[in-house]
């Protein structure tokens, strides 16, 4: 039996290495993992306020109504009245954060419309479809049609 | 001190009195009323996609790219045309993602049509599975979302991801993708893409709301997700989905 513990520093000494590795692991884990890390799975639950928070570019057509009262009364008797209003005029979060500051450019008609409204095979048979350049041989389609309200 | 029986009743009826005035006041003072928090646990975002609606006109592209800032090349949500010729390889194109719409097609006697698609919010994701840090999750809402501050970019997931949604970002060299606009819905806005899509092609979905069209929307239609053998448990249906679609 005691020639069995003789050699035991062969051992005990290893395992204090080991044990100090081990003791210096958890102060690392303890440090460098965030406290918010495995809140509600593997991934650190702050990165879910971090995106929430980013800032929003469509402000959305609800927005755009409260002022625009006119053109949403034109607007929502016509064709176009369930395509909202920043699908052609672009984003406007910041006009409607402070609306005199960022007025919106008015959209671009040559390739507004025809991105929607040309020909073309692929799209579904009962959509609105015209061969533009045969239809108003480059004319901007505004010049006859009302965008807000379009009659045929 | 000597208490009667009376003394007791009549001193437990004012504490009584006392403490529910202070939480009724508590009630009224008290933080926001609760329907304007969002709570994660009352939701379960997903898409549906009409593909009969879809025109191609890439306003969807346009919008995602300007209220992600997308940078340019990289897409998070894109539109294909399918050509599809009957015994053949169906013909597939998608000229920048869509982001200007499509040239008209050159064949009219073919099956064509677009699909819209954007990453499918899968419920059990294959690039979650594989990374090596837990910068990527299913959000407690069903949303993919990655960590960017947590992000490696060892482009692991980029591989896993059946769908081909996912890119390195050029210049934060971190893992980007569609977010579902997690910073928007989460204000109880629509996505950017389905605010500005003109015929309704895409809605927004949260299948834990009762009154969502959605259920009706599942219960009237043939729908199917991308890859369904994937066993991804994707998030995103799409209506008359054609068997060419990959």
């Amino acid at each position: 039996m005691g020639r069995l513990f003789q050699n035991a520093g062969h051992l005990i000494r290893p395992a204090l290495v080991l044990l100090a590795g081990f003791g210096v692991f958890l102060v690392i884990r303890a440090v460098v993992v965030p406290k918010d890390f495995g809140e509600y799975g593997h991934y650190r639950a702050g990165a879910l306020d971090m995106i929430s928070a980013r800032p929003i570019s469509y402000a959305g057509h609800s927005q755009c109504v409260l002022c625009h009262d006119q053109e949403a009364k034109v607007h929502g008797g016509g064709k176009h009245a369930n395509v909202a209003c920043e699908a052609c005029h672009g984003p406007l979060a910041k006009h409607t954060d402070d609306p005199t500051a960022n007025v919106p450019k008015l959209p671009d008609v040559a390739n507004l419309c025809r991105r929607c409204h040309e020909k073309d095979a692929a799209k579904p048979k009962g959509f609105p479809q015209v061969d533009t350049v045969a239809h108003s041989q480059g004319m901007l389609c505004n010049n006859c049609h009302q965008p807000h309200n379009p009659q045929l | 001190m000597d208490l009667s029986r009376r003394d007791l009743f009549k001193i437990g009826g004012k504490l009584l009195v006392l403490a529910s005035a202070g939480a009724t006041l508590e009630e009224i003072i008290g933080a926001a009323p609760p329907s304007q928090a969002y709570r994660m646990a009352d939701h379960w975002w997903g898409m549906i996609i009409d593909i009969d609606k879809c025109i191609g006109c890439g306003n969807c592209v346009r919008a995602c790219s300007q209220e992600n800032h997308v940078p340019a090349g990289y897409f998070r949500t894109w539109v294909e045309r399918y050509q599809v010729e009957e015994g053949k390889q169906p013909q597939v194109d998608s000229p920048n993602g869509a982001m200007d719409g499509f040239p008209p097609s050159k064949r009219e006697d073919l099956k064509s049509f677009f699909v819209p698609k954007l990453c499918n919010q899968c419920a059990s994701s294959p690039c979650v599975q594989v990374c090596p840090v837990g910068a990527t999750f299913v959000s407690p809402d069903g949303v993919v979302l990655v960590d960017e501050t947590y992000c490696l970019g060892c482009r692991y997931c980029i591989q896993a991801c059946p769908y081909g949604c996912r890119y390195l970002h050029p210049e934060k060299h971190t893992v980007d993708k569609c977010t579902l606009c997690y910073h928007r819905i989460t204000k109880g806005l629509t996505t950017a893409c389905c605010e500005s899509c003109p015929t309704g092609a895409r809605q927004l979905v949260d299948f834990k709301n009762p009154k969502d069209p959605v259920h009706e929307f599942l219960r009237n239609n043939k729908v199917e997700v991308l890859k369904p053998y994937m066993a991804t448990q994707a998030k995103v249906y799409y209506k008359d989905l054609d068997g060419a679609v990959r």
